[in-house]
């Protein structure tokens, strides 16, 4: 008898999510799409076309249209035809349009939860519980950005037209996390859906029309790598958003150097999970399940690298492999059902023959149950029995794989955590409410979640640092991505100088200019210099010619010097001070070769030595001010959007108004807490070298400022291949900027690149604030859910 | 070891296995003092259990006969009388009506609850009908519900109890033992309740609404495993909070850790808050999920509730007719 076997064995039951609407909804569109452009579907007969399949059964679900370089365009041109219209709306109108996209998702969550899940694999009730609703909230609360975005972001325009670029592990929320504060902020865009998931996004084409999207505003188009590229290195985009591997991101960093373009990347991850001894640990076992079996591990910031307190190694691992044999994983729809399949054939084989190669190299792993190759069910698996050089520990598997290491200390701990190339998340586990505050600063990434991971909110800023990319997506930082300094003055090029004789102009002492590094001034170590010349071309002073070898001593320089950036802000402002004090000693000095070098009148001069000593008090008085935000997400607990020093700022200074410009720049970033190599103009190397006397004289601690002059293009090239640099500002010409973004990639620091002449640096409006400490900073999101 | 006291049957569906008492062992504060909770986590997983485990038509029907056998049949009211006792009795017995049983197809398979749960003066009349039915007969006992009266009233409580006919004892600890972190009084009260026992079975009530914190209620249940608790036992139902999911998942992970600890398996019982079927069968996953199978007996599991199988009568219902039921097609317990 049924019921009574049912009654002993008390078998969950098998809850089929019927896929009927959705398999009707396809059919409705004949199972086929072209592209959304202008608000309105582009079809081309001739166009190469792709399958899209279900990853559980390989089931062809529809077909699309691969772009070509003319959808493309199209496309692009469509976005910045609807674009005056779209800024002319205002904030109300753009909210109003924003709040009928999230009221209207929201009267469609079934059927895009079972398209979400029929296209990727991934479990109904992820899709339905996570992805969808964490969709609609996006919407929602970026709604509310574009109605206060006037009052909020005064000195900031839209960007223009967006170019996005978005993955296959979530693909509707992706799609939210990028076309909402775009719109919000007043830009159109172009979207590409990853080619193996691009249904909900069709759906979500439908949604605009039914929404009253002007039609350009959103453009949405099909297409693989191919159509990627085409996107990201369009002249008619302003910015490019892409969300995917670090390769691909690397690439189009490549792509678009030079252009000019913004450019925020979020891509992957090795993201250490942390348990302390001290933690609940059957509160860390499910804090791992939903770190790494969440989405088939197919998650960016997946917790997949296990670091355990040795005390409690054996401890943990024996409750996190009971814990294994209740996962259960089958058919995606069923809402029984804790993980479905991979995304792809592809994708399995890639995770399969990972684990298979990388356990060549040792290690034992440990599954609960079998893989179905058929239906890309790659099992749950941990690996243990491996050292920090091992394969599977160093590089991204992007499936349901965790690798478990244990550590010692707690100083061990954070260092084993940044000892990854990535750097975009990390959680920590600990009911030592004094360790977790002081390990989450530690760790490089962008966000950290204490005794929690994987948790997502629009009103938190999401991204990471080192190879995991830069810019944020969520919050009020997020909006920065897709916003521009308004009210910049672009300056006339100097002219240029006509140089005379190498004789000297003064008749004072010889005065030599060395580098400045590591609080020494030291000799360049190639042994040259070369000659610096007045506005009227005579020599006034040699400077050192650097090479890689000096910028490699000013580098090292600056690492030693990591205790600035945990100093107190009120310590920073206080050196500030002090150089702004001992600046002002030597007023009638900087005047006068101001003068020299600039050919200004002495009003000129004088304007901008005042400016100059302005700007260190204003720096001074941020250094303790430009405070982080705690963000409004809706659980018991507090996320801390924290402002941290980049690190190691390499900074080329612009040839307009050579002291303030530089002064500005040096303060902004030692305000919150960089160290900085700085490369100066080659024209006015000397004020510059001239600085170090001040520097010396202002208890700054060795190392925090280096200075290195020579080749500007040589130099900011080899500081933007540096490793160990975090970011790079760069003011100069733009054969210059495109070396210095495209050698960028090789560790995808962050860069801010201009014209030599984009704006008046006398102008406070233009040449100091927020925008300059907004750039010296990452925003580190530290979650903390409370309550005992 | 049977649960099995004075002549009374064993419940035909209760599981056949033997389970090992659970003896207690020395007082060892290290197996507790360390311990921590993190309530947001532990709330986390609570809600889990009904988003990611479906039971739905047959294998619900099935869960839900199975939660009648473990259900402790409660009445604690102040009005309680010889009467209304024999009426409970009566329900615990024949918990479906012969209609419903036709229709589900039970034919003579017994279903009952697992036991009653009275009040002291309510034992005698309650035993007198449970005679020979093999429902095991609980008796709350140790001054119901604070557990301030003198320690040596309270023991003879269990004397009493004992005597006058109940094979399980639902005693309460003293909150104030926990709340000034006395837990050796703690371990001394509890392992003194369980020898005055005897043979009856002992479920300790941590009365979790009144412990403060989910750590606090971790480290109890340890003390009161260790002292040798058959159950431990959330709430008596007087608390103004009484069982919820998180306290639960608590005290079940502590359970885990004992057996780990001992190899001895303790029961769980929440009480109070499972009123209905939905809640029912949230708990019953989270034991199939935290414990396993075998904590789905009435060795190892119980509901303390009064109002619950009602529910179930309707949803059983609802399964067998197609349409819901309403509460007067059902007799009253």
């Amino acid at each position: 008898m049924i019921l009574m076997d049912n009654f002993n064995n008390l078998e969950y039951s098998s809850a089929l999510e019927s896929s009927s609407e959705a398999q009707a909804w396809l059919a409705e569109q004949n199972t086929h799409f072209g592209h959304f452009i202008n608000g309105s579907w582009l079809h081309n007969e001739t166009a190469d076309i792709m399958p899209v399949t279900n990853p559980a059964n390989t089931e062809q679900l529809a077909t699309i249209e691969l772009a070509d370089a003319s959808v493309v365009d199209a496309a692009v041109a469509a976005a910045q035809k609807a674009l005056p219209a779209w800024q002319a709306l205002g904030g109300m109108g753009r909210a109003k349009v924003l709040y009928a996209l999230a009221r209207s998702l929201q009267k469609h969550t079934r059927l895009f939860a079972v398209l979400e899940t029929l296209d990727n694999g991934k479990p109904i009730r992820e899709s339905r519980d996570a992805d969808v609703p964490l969709a609609v909230r996006h919407f929602y609360h970026h709604a509310g950005w574009a109605k206060i975005q006037a009052e909020e972001f005064a000195d900031y325009q839209p960007v223009g037209v967006v170019g996005q670029i978005i993955p296959w592990n979530f693909p509707l929320l992706m799609l939210a996390w990028k076309i909402a504060p775009a719109l919000a902020m007043g830009n159109t865009l172009v979207i590409k859906p990853a080619e193996q998931t691009p249904l909900t996004a069709m759906l979500f084409a439908h949604l605009c029309v039914q929404a009253g999207v002007p039609a350009g505003v959103v453009n949405i188009i099909n297409g693989a790598g191919q159509a990627g590229a085409l996107l990201a290195a369009h002249e008619g985009v302003n910015k490019v958003a892409f969300t995917g591997s670090t390769p691909v991101g690397k690439a189009i960093r490549q792509a678009t150097a030079g252009q000019g373009k913004k450019l925020s990347l979020e891509l992957g991850g090795k993201s250490a999970f942390i348990v302390f001894e001290d933690a609940d640990l059957d509160a860390a076992v499910e804090g791992i399940v939903d770190a790494i079996w969440f989405n088939q591990g197919e998650v960016c910031c997946a917790g997949s690298r296990l670091l355990v307190q040795a005390s409690v190694e054996q401890r943990l691992i024996a409750k996190l492999k009971e814990r294994m044999q209740n996962l259960s994983y089958g058919n995606p729809l069923d809402k029984s059902v804790d993980i479905g399949a991979l995304v792809s054939q592809e994708q399995y084989q890639r995770v399969d023959s990972m684990v298979t190669s990388g356990l060549e190299t040792g290690g034992e792993l440990y599954q609960t149950c079998e893989a179905n190759i058929s239906a890309n069910y790659y099992p749950p698996s941990l690996i243990t029995d491996v050292e920090t050089s091992h394969p599977l520990v160093q590089e991204e598997i992007f499936g349901p794989v965790l690798v478990a290491i244990s550590f010692r200390t707690q100083s061990e701990a954070v260092s084993l955590a940044n000892n990854s190339r990535f750097g975009l998340a990390c959680s920590i586990w600990s009911e030592n409410i004094n360790r977790a505050l002081d390990v989450a600063p530690k760790i490089k990434s962008g966000v950290v979640w204490i005794n929690t991971h994987n948790q997502f909110d629009a009103a938190c800023g999401f991204g990471g640092v080192k190879e995991s990319g830069f810019g944020r997506e969520g919050g009020r930082e997020g909006l920065y991505e897709y916003l521009k300094p308004a009210g910049l003055k672009a300056q006339k090029p100097l002219s240029k100088i006509k140089e005379r004789s190498a004789r000297s102009l003064s008749d004072n002492i010889d005065h030599t200019l060395k580098f400045y590094i590591g609080g020494k001034q030291v000799r360049p170590d190639s042994g040259h210099s070369q000659p610096v010349y007045s506005a009227k071309g005579e020599v006034v002073d040699w400077v050192g010619s650097g090479n890689r070898k000096d910028i490699r001593n000013a580098v090292s320089a600056a690492v030693k010097a990591s205790a600035w950036s945990g100093s107190a802000g009120h310590t920073r402002a206080q050196i500030l001070y002090f150089m702004a004090e001992n600046l002002a000693l030597r007023e009638s000095e900087f005047i006068t070769k101001l003068q020299t070098m600039t050919g200004h009148s002495a009003k000129q001069a004088k304007a901008e030595f005042t400016a100059s000593i302005e700007r260190l008090f204003t720096y001074a008085a941020w250094a303790d001010k430009y405070d982080g935000n705690v963000h409004n997400v809706p659980y018991r607990g507090v996320t801390m959007a924290l402002p941290e020093a980049k690190g190691i700022l390499a900074i080329v200074t612009p040839e307009q108004s050579p002291l303030v410009s530089s002064i500005s720049l040096i303060a902004a970033a030692l305000a919150m807490g960089n160290r900085i190599v700085l490369v100066a103009n080659e024209r006015f190397a000397n004020l510059i070298l001239d600085l170090v006397q001040v520097l010396e004289t202002s208890d700054m601690p060795a190392g925090v400022v280096n200075i290195v002059t020579g080749s500007r293009q040589d130099l900011a090239t080899q500081l933007a291949g540096h490793a160990e640099v975090d970011g790079i500002w760069c003011w100069a010409d733009a054969e210059t900027i495109k070396q210095v973004e495209y050698t960028s990639a090789e560790n995808l620091k962050t860069t801010w690149c201009h014209d030599d002449n984009d704006r008046d640096w006398l102008s406070d409006k233009q040449g100091e604030g927020k925008e300059f400490l907004r750039q010296a900073i990452e925003v580190k999101n530290i979650w903390t859910p409370y309550g005992d | 070891m049977s649960q099995q006291v004075s002549g009374a049957k064993v419940v035909p569906l209760h599981d056949k296995q033997t389970l090992a008492r659970n003896p207690g062992m020395e007082f060892d504060a290290d197996c507790f003092a360390n311990l921590q909770v993190n309530r947001s986590a532990t709330e986390r997983r609570a809600l889990s259990y009904g988003s990611r485990r479906s039971i739905k038509r047959e294998q619900q029907a099935a869960w839900l006969l199975k939660a009648i056998t473990l259900i402790d049949l409660t009445t604690l009211a102040g009005d309680d009388t010889a009467a209304r006792v024999r009426r409970l009795c009566a329900k615990a017995k024949n918990p479906l009506s012969q209609n419903l049983r036709q229709q589900l197809g039970l034919k003579d398979i017994p279903i009952s609850t697992a036991a009653v749960c009275v009040y002291h003066d309510m034992i005698k009349p309650a035993a007198q009908s449970l005679t020979g039915t093999g429902i095991h007969l609980a008796a709350v006992s140790t001054g119901f519900p604070a557990g301030l009266s003198p320690l040596p009233l309270r023991l003879k409580e269990i004397d009493y109890a004992v005597a006058d006919g109940a094979n399980e004892i639902d005693i309460v600890i003293s909150r104030r033992h926990v709340l000034e972190g006395n837990w050796r009084a703690l371990y001394d009260e509890v392992k003194a309740m369980r020898e005055a026992c005897g043979e009856a079975h002992i479920k300790t009530i941590l009365a979790t609404g009144e412990l403060g914190t989910l750590t606090n209620i971790a480290k109890a249940s340890m003390v009161c495993m260790m002292a040798g608790a058959d159950f431990i036992k959330t709430s008596t139902g007087k608390e103004t909070t009484n069982a919820t999911l998180p306290v639960s998942l608590t005290m079940v992970r502590a359970i885990r850790e004992y057996l780990a600890m001992t190899d001895y398996k303790v029961g769980f019982k929440p009480a109070g808050g499972v009123a209905d079927t939905k809640t029912a069968l949230l708990y019953m996953t989270m034991m199939k999920e935290e414990l396993g199978l075998r904590w789905l007996q009435p060795d190892l599991f119980r509901f303390g509730a009064s109002s619950l199988l009602g529910d179930i009568e309707r949803q059983l219902d609802h399964f067998a007719s197609g349409y819901y039921s309403a509460a007067y097609r059902h007799s009253m317990g």
